[in-house]
């Protein structure tokens, strides 16, 4: 069987002859870098004689000690000196890692990269919404260059699937603005305008902002994964030397479908909220359906849910396009698309928010309050 | 020495009535090869005889229907990921697009089987180690710290060859390794596979398209059509058959202009003993 590899030293008159025996390979190493780094003491000729075998990581070895102590090598089968020989063509300096940047140039430094890259990203953004438009335009030019399947394709699983999960969360969230809106005004003996604050409040912002948080996360996310896919596997490149437009065929259908479903979703999200909302009324507040309708359509004013309708596209645009763009952006290597897909959701979300707190400004200028 | 069974030092890798089917589609039926140690064997086939297919049965990520695979000595179907350690200290496999993690850079990708299977290497050695391996599989030295995604398709064949070398393995598995290469660097990489296998007795299991390759480094080839090996040989020997797909694939105008290659560079070396 193989031994471990070993070496001893020996003096032969003025010279000093380093031995080494056993297997000089990778699983028979041992500690032998270690011995061979801390050697200390002349060595004239290292005697290869007595080993078994030898493999690059040895052949490594004899080599860096050779060149240390400027020793002669001997002994060595005419194929062991030829991968010494290899071994040795290859000792080049590399680095392992890219150098570090340490300290306060490191954190300047990536101040700096946030910055343009938050501005880089805001006017891709902006770029993408002009080539969307483009699109539009050539869509509403040649309407029979729509891609009417696929559109609705997207209608289903953005639409149709997501109906369960909004309709859950906004059942459970009319519930709790209903029963924390109750503990409140109940100190004041106005628990019936739990009813205003349910009914406006879900209309107005909640049914569309849940809704648009929902839909960034189930489909925002998807189309920034889907075309980020595509984009590493070339697919939307063999698109385009084909002649067919990603644009057209991948990103108008699915800003369409997510401009068109948010609407109805924010309305069916508000209605099953107000539902949530009423059910806890009547049983917790002893509130009667008949009743609960009938104050709600008192208090609640139609500009209320026009502010949900009008509200709702537009945000619908801007998650489907963050989706899209940041797929659009994916490059190298698959890391990538994971990255690209929680920045279209953190994106979209984000100006989604943005864009309500502005929303929430112009409807109080215009006077639909 | 003695004490190792024959069949590990005779056949190096054995495959036994193997058969792989997708649905209906059989890709294998009835496979029979064995590869010998310390030689380089070349696999060809059409495209969709399932060659990737083979190997990846060979090295246990795709379980066959039927058949029985063992390399060195020991089988790799049926087998936990934890039974195959062993084995996979003794063989380096090459994917066909490198496979490197993308959140490694090359030579930390070099490292990775080192650190898993020899911890108490200092960390001085292993980064000697991957440099020589990265400058030894052909890659320029400042390729080291770069990145998977910064690499072109043939810097990471490479990078992937020097991950699969990382521990001077016994067994090498290549799968199309100098496609997309160009032809200095398929040269240079027929060269470097064919002095590793000559110092460190390497056996070499490739999957190639290259007829080049094929001419300058295999030792024997088998050739994927019908399901099975139909043939198994030198190339002159493969030439002697009268299979009408194999004539045409080492006849026809690519072949003969790579055999011509080979007589030319021969007739240039006798040519040069005899001055």
């Amino acid at each position: 069987m193989t031994e471990s590899a070993a070496c001893t030293s020996e003096r032969y008159g003025e010279r000093d002859v380093v031995r080494f025996t056993g297997s000089l390979s990778l699983a028979q190493i041992g500690d032998l870098p270690n011995r061979l780094h801390d050697y200390e003491g002349k060595v004239d000729t290292i005697d290869l004689s007595g080993i078994e075998r030898i493999d690059t990581v040895g052949a490594w070895l004899i080599h860096r000690f050779a060149a240390q102590h400027d020793a002669k090598i001997d002994g060595l089968d005419p194929d062991g000196t030829h991968l010494l020989d290899q071994v040795a063509a290859a000792d080049q300096p590399v680095a392992i890692r890219p150098t570090p940047v340490g300290g306060i140039a490191r954190v300047i430094g990536e101040v700096g990269d946030a910055v343009v890259l938050t501005a880089n990203t805001l006017y891709g953004l902006l770029g993408f919404f002009g080539a969307t438009m483009i699109a539009v335009w050539h869509i509403i030019i040649h309407p029979k260059r729509f891609r009417f399947n696929a559109t609705i394709q997207r209608f289903e699983v953005v639409g149709v699937k997501a109906l369960g999960i909004i309709g859950l969360m906004s059942f459970l969230i009319g519930i709790v603005i209903a029963q924390q809106g109750a503990v409140q005004l109940r100190q004041f003996g106005a628990e019936v305008y739990t009813i205003n604050l349910l009914g406006r409040l879900t209309l107005r912002e909640l049914g569309v902002l849940m809704t648009a948080i929902m839909v960034a996360g189930r489909s925002g996310s998807a189309f920034a994964a889907q075309l980020g896919t595509m984009k590493l596997t070339e697919e939307i490149d063999a698109m385009r030397t084909i002649g067919v437009s990603p644009m057209e065929a991948l990103v108008l259908p699915r800003v369409m479908a997510v401009v068109i479903m948010m609407p109805l979703l924010g309305f069916y999200s508000a209605l099953v909220g107000i539902v949530g909302g009423g059910l806890l009324c009547w049983i917790s507040l002893g509130i009667p359906p008949v009743t609960f309708i009938q104050r709600l359509r008192e208090v609640v004013p139609l500009t209320d849910l026009y502010v949900g309708l009008v509200k709702a596209p537009v945000f619908g645009a801007i998650i489907g396009m963050a989706g899209c763009y940041q797929g659009m952006l994916v490059e190298g290597d698959a890391e990538q698309v994971g990255q690209r897909t929680t920045s279209a959701v953190v994106q979209g979300i984000f100006l989604v928010i943005v864009l309500d707190a502005f929303f929430a400004v112009f409807f109080t200028y215009v006077g639909w309050i | 020495m003695s004490t190792r069974p024959p069949s590990e030092t005779e056949d190096v890798i054995v495959v036994r009535g193997l058969r792989n089917s997708f649905g209906d589609q059989v890709v294998h039926d009835g496979l029979d090869l064995e590869v010998r140690r310390g030689e380089i064997y070349g696999v060809v086939g059409g495209s969709g005889t399932g060659k990737s297919v083979l190997m990846r049965s060979i090295i246990g990520l795709q379980k066959p229907q039927a058949g029985d695979i063992h390399v060195l000595g020991e089988p790799t179907i049926d087998r936990a990921e934890t039974e195959m350690v062993d084995l996979s200290k003794r063989w380096g496999v090459l994917f066909q697009g490198g496979a490197l993690f993308s959140t490694l850079t090359v030579a930390e990708n070099v490292q990775v089987p080192l650190r898993e299977f020899y911890k108490a290497l200092p960390q001085s050695l292993l980064d000697e180690i991957a440099a020589y391996k990265v400058v030894m599989s052909g890659l320029p030295a400042d390729a080291g710290p770069k990145y998977p995604s910064q690499l072109s398709g043939g810097m990471r064949k490479r990078a992937g060859l020097a991950r699969a070398l990382a521990l001077d393995p016994e067994v090498l598995f290549l799968d199309e390794p100098t496609a997309g290469l160009d032809p200095i660097g398929a040269a240079a990489f027929d060269e470097l596979i064919k002095s590793l296998q000559k110092t460190l007795g390497l056996t070499v299991f490739l999957i190639t398209h290259d007829l080049d390759t094929l001419y300058a480094i295999c030792d024997r080839v088998a050739v994927l059509a019908d399901h099975k090996v139909i043939a198994v040989g030198t190339i002159d020997e493969l030439l002697a058959t009268d299979h009408p797909w194999i004539q045409e694939y080492f006849r026809g105008p690519r072949g003969r202009a790579a055999n011509a290659s080979v007589e030319h560079a021969a007739a240039k070396e006798i040519a040069g003993t005899e001055s």
